[in-house]
């Protein structure tokens, strides 16, 4: 029996768990994929939103200002990257300016710091890659960027240090009421709870429909993305989004934490909650669109495309609280854009509902600090030569596109909440994530995995969970 | 601070030609970092035959062409450096190098010679739709697997690109007991050598679909199939001509891209035209001192060629250790003209050429009953003819150092259809 | 009979259109030059191609290994098979012998690599 089970290992669901962590529970965080970060967290913009876009009195203004301003000081404390670069929202037609301006109003309204339109001039002067067809820009200096996956595990593997229990690979089947709260069936078997936490992104109206009768109907909203080389990531410095218009929403030209360029995302409100397939439409609108807002944008540097599924909702506001006909029961559901921003914020604010639902009590050791996997690139040389000297795999640099030695890959496999695929080393690394998209790399890193889980070189899986072959594998 | 007269960047075919070349020509003070764990780079994974032709006057493999250069080196006791990769060039020829023996360090050079080789294109850069599944590897990557790891990364293959690597694939993975449904190419022609769509394609009765792409990629976790279609002159896919191929792999085989970080972190200028440095007739790069050979330069198709040009990047940076100037008089250009792609050198100092210059180039399409014109000013400098030249394979014009004197303007290597 | 080849002479790639009557080539049209010919009437009488594959050490290490000259074209997968069927020890030198007679075509398999333990 847990106190608080949250299902979904998401940047919301890893975020409420950090903050619960903080106090005498026995938490448990689930997930059905093998690692946290694998549904919506792991496809979106990447952008700290500075919170100008959201409906002033809404959930979403709230929760995303308040993220925004946690952002910079938990990024240090939890070690992950973030970065404050500022943003645009582009117009390229003068008689939509006060459509900017009333932006604008909103993100003053919102509590949004020096937001304020300016000419088309005024934003080339400050971006020069801006093409001339900008007719003036709404600049937003506090709006910034952040590495989804090290802020995910962040927060995961704080929540870890502090207590939280994590059962990955794990999915839910059904939920029954019971004397103390919930049963939770899983293909692993029952776990009981007083409090369950819905944080399952586009499968929250499934698991809501389990416990409450209250009509929750979640869509998946399809976005398609480009990434290219690091070669391309000096071309725009803020992050650049398209206002508005009848014409559609528009796609952002930004900058990544690590220095690549992203293009993105095409929305389309699609049915399947597992199909993120890119396709040919999506990729050619989100390259036709970029070029709007960015002149000289290099596609032949492109390296990879994506897809991601954001869970949208039916409220235009993110659907988080207690159920009314399910107590102990709670939603965060609909966690859209800005849902990556709010994430911190989503925690304390999950926090207070648990605390009117159970006595929260602070642990006296609870650590709020971590250390993510140390970079080899980002060290002195000093730095560098004390490590290999101490453990000389930080000597062998296993991917050459991004610098990620030997160590890394280690320190990635065997740290607690360790990576058992390919995507787990590569969103704890980087190795794998650069020009050549683990070509050179992948060989070795299926060895590394191979050997921490004593399976085979062909059962190593890029993504996804380990079953019965490996659970073969497990027994031996 | 280690010093070193010559530093050689890569110790696989390029890296070695150059190291026993300089070495011969009485640089004894050189090393060669090689970032794997033997000498040798790809060739030791490109374990079919086809190789030292030209060099050897027999047929080898690739780990026996290795073998034989390696044996040179050790032979000539040429210092090597293994498991040591190069994180960073300066212009000013400071190297940052790690390993597990050395930890990270900053050597010196005089000169340096980048033999980096290249890298593939990855699915990524071609813009595939669908999902991203586990099976779709490059085909270089699945040539590792099988010949160095000793694992098959699937049973039913599709390969994507008529590269040759893909179709020295095709047959490997035939081999190794796995059904390769087609290979798949987008362009009216393969780029891959004839002799290998024989080989490694026909032998097995493997289709080679020219003219076709893949538009879609299915399986959320794992690679289930693909969708292939025909494509229209602009590459575009033609509506109604879509077949599904069910697969548990797909290999790319789709270009080759010279391996050039470290050349920019030096300040080296790069040709968009190669993606490899541009250089002169000594092969030496935009920074004095740091001269380039092999698939770091440009994609070769034969490692013979690749051999002869690094022994011409070894003397000559030999030459400049010894003091040659480098550089003398004004360049001239060279230039891809109709018909051509590129031209390595792609600029030359006529009064530093001691003998000859050795001009290597690609067409842009299979031109048949066509000749090589190398011009300059409207004098012609240069005619080659051949039945047939194909962008697969590289063609060499020399000019020889008195068709050089009192040149003005660029000169240009273009075809010219026949007569009538 | 009339067969279809492709020459593998030079890059050209001619197509060569062979008359068969008892497993010889009696005529080839379609080359261009002499090497077309006698690519197409060994091709005819005997084809014959070199192998190269992976033989496996005991632990399942791989060690690249060739045939030493030609085996006839329909013998290769028993030649492949019977090279899977062979252990090889390591050490290996380039040219050491791992199989004397490969499914009885007479021709050896030599290793390609030197390799340590």
């Amino acid at each position: 029996m847990f106190d608080v089970l949250i299902i979904g290992a998401g940047a919301s669901g890893c975020a409420v768990a950090r903050e619960l962590s903080r106090f005498r529970l026995s938490l448990c965080v689930l997930d059905r994929e093998s690692d946290v970060c694998e549904g919506t967290t792991k496809a979106n913009s990447a952008i700290v939103h500075a919170g100008f876009d959201a409906l002033p009195g809404s959930l979403k203004a709230k929760l995303n200002v308040r993220g925004s301003r946690m952002m910079p000081e938990l990024a240090k404390k939890l070690d992950f990257a973030f970065k404050n670069n500022g943003a645009f929202v582009l117009c390229f037609d003068k008689e939509q300016i006060p459509g900017l301006e009333e932006l604008a109003q909103r993100g003053r309204l919102n509590g949004v710091e020096g937001v304020r339109v300016i000419s088309g001039d005024e934003a080339r002067q400050m971006e020069p890659a801006l093409t001339d067809e900008v007719a003036a820009a709404l600049y937003a200096p506090t709006s910034g960027i952040v590495c989804p996956f090290e802020m995910t595990l962040a927060f995961a593997e704080n929540a870890y240090a502090n207590g939280a229990e994590f059962r990955l690979s794990t999915c839910v089947t059904g939920i029954d009421k019971s004397d103390a709260g919930y049963v939770v069936h899983t293909d692993k078997g029952d776990i009981e709870a007083k409090v369950v936490i819905n944080a399952a992104g586009v499968y929250a109206d499934r698991l809501h429909a389990m416990v409450s009768s209250k009509p929750m109907n979640i869509t998946p909203r399809r976005g398609e993305y480009m990434l290219l080389d690091k070669d391309a990531g000096g071309l725009v410095k803020h992050t650049i989004f398209q206002q508005p218009t009848k014409m559609g929403k528009g796609i952002l030209v930004s900058p990544t934490v690590h220095g690549n360029l992203l293009l993105g995302p095409t929305a389309e409100d699609i049915e399947d909650k597992e199909n993120t397939a890119t396709t040919r439409s999506g990729l050619a609108e989100v390259r036709a669109k970029a070029q709007l807002s960015v002149k000289g944008i290099p596609f032949n540097k492109v390296i990879t495309g994506f897809t991601g599924l954001r869970a949208v909702g039916d409220t235009h506001d993110f659907i988080i609280g207690e159920c009314e006909d399910a107590k102990g029961f709670i939603d965060v559901a609909g966690i859209e854009s800005p849902g990556l921003t709010s994430a911190p914020a989503i925690g304390e604010y999950v926090r207070d509902i648990v605390a009117g639902i159970m006595t929260l009590e602070e642990k006296p050791d609870f650590v709020d600090t971590r250390k993510g996997v140390i970079h080899f690139a980002s060290l002195t040389r000093e730095q560098q030569n004390e490590l290999i000297k101490r453990e000389p795999a930080y000597g062998s640099v296993v991917c050459r596109c991004e610098t990620v030695t030997e160590g890394e890959i280690l320190d990635a496999i065997n740290r607690p909440l360790g990576a058992t695929t390919l995507d787990g080393v590569k969103r704890r690394t980087r190795a794998g994530m650069g020009r050549c998209q683990a070509g050179f790399c992948s060989p070795k890193t299926i060895a590394m995995i191979a050997e921490k889980l004593g399976i085979g070189l062909l059962d190593v899986k890029k993504n996804g969970t380990y079953n019965k072959e490996s659970e073969a594998a497990d027994n031996a | 601070m280690r010093e070193f007269e010559l530093v050689i960047i890569g110790g696989g075919p390029a890296g070695m030609a150059a190291a026993i070349a300089a070495k011969k020509q009485g640089i004894d003070d050189l090393v060669i970092f090689e970032r794997g764990d033997r000498l040798g780079g790809i060739l030791n994974q490109c374990i079919h035959n086809g190789f030292g032709l030209h060099t050897f006057k027999e047929e080898l493999t690739g780990p026996e062409y290795a073998e034989r250069y390696a044996q040179q080196v050790y032979d000539l006791g040429i210092p090597y450096e293994l498991g040591t990769m190069v994180l960073d060039i300066t212009p000013d020829k400071q190297i940052t190098v790690v390993s597990r023996q050395r930890g990270a360090e900053t050597v010196r050079a005089r000169a340096v010679i980048l033999a980096m080789g290249c890298r593939e294109r990855p699915r990524g850069a071609l813009g595939i739709a669908g999902f991203r599944p586990q099976g779709v590897y490059t085909a270089g990557t699945a040539q590792k697997l099988v010949n160095c790891e000793g694992v098959v990364p699937g049973k039913e293959v599709v390969i994507l690109g008529s590269g040759d690597i893909g179709l020295i694939m095709a047959r490997r993975m035939t081999l190794e007991g796995a059904k390769v449904r087609a290979v798949v190419e987008l362009m009216p022609y393969s780029s891959g050598l004839k002799r290998n769509i024989v080989q490694c394609l026909d032998d097995y009765g493997i289709p080679l679909m020219l003219s076709h792409t893949v538009i879609d990629i299915k399986g959320k976790e794992k690679l289930e199939g693909v969708w292939v279609a025909a494509v229209d002159e602009h590459n575009a896919p033609i509506e109604g001509t879509e077949e599904y191929f069910p697969c548990d792999t797909l290999l790319l085989s789709c270009g080759l891209i010279p391996e050039n970080e470290l050349s920019r972190s030096a300040g080296i200028e790069l040709s968009p035209l190669t993606s490899g440095p541009s250089v002169d007739e000594s092969l030496e790069t935009t920074v004095e001192g740091v001269f380039a050979c092999g698939n770091v330069l440009h994609v070769h198709d034969l490692v013979d060629f690749v051999s002869e040009e690094s022994v011409r990047a070894g003397e000559n940076a030999a030459e400049y250790i010894k003091g040659k100037p480098s550089s003398p008089g004004t360049p001239v250009a060279v230039k891809p003209g109709n018909g051509v792609r590129y031209t390595v050198p792609s600029r030359l100092y006529p009064e530093s050429v001691t003998d000859c210059v050795h001009i290597r180039f690609r067409v842009t399409a299979p031109v048949k009953g066509a000749a090589i014109v190398v011009s300059c000013g409207g004098k012609e400098l240069a005619r080659k003819r051949g039945r047939i030249f194909v962008p697969s394979e590289m063609i060499e014009v020399i000019l020889k150092k008195e068709q050089l004197a009192g040149l003005s303007g660029d000169i240009e290597v273009r075809t010219e259809e026949a007569a009538k | 009979m009339t067969r279809e080849l492709t020459c593998i002479g030079c890059p050209m790639g001619c197509a060569l259109t062979v008359e068969v009557e008892n497993n010889e080539a009696v005529s080839v049209t379609g080359n261009t030059c002499k090497i077309g010919e006698n690519y197409a009437r060994t091709e005819i009488s005997a084809p014959v191609r070199a192998v190269t594959t992976t033989a496996l050490t005991a632990e399942g290490i791989p060690v690249p290994v060739k045939t030493v000259g030609s085996v006839p074209k329909d013998k290769i997968f028993e030649v492949v098979a019977h090279i899977k069927r062979t252990t090889v020890t390591l050490p290996v030198k380039v040219g050491d012998i791992i199989l004397d007679n490969a499914a009885d075509t007479g021709v050896a398999v030599a290793a390609t690599a030197s390799m340590d333990n």
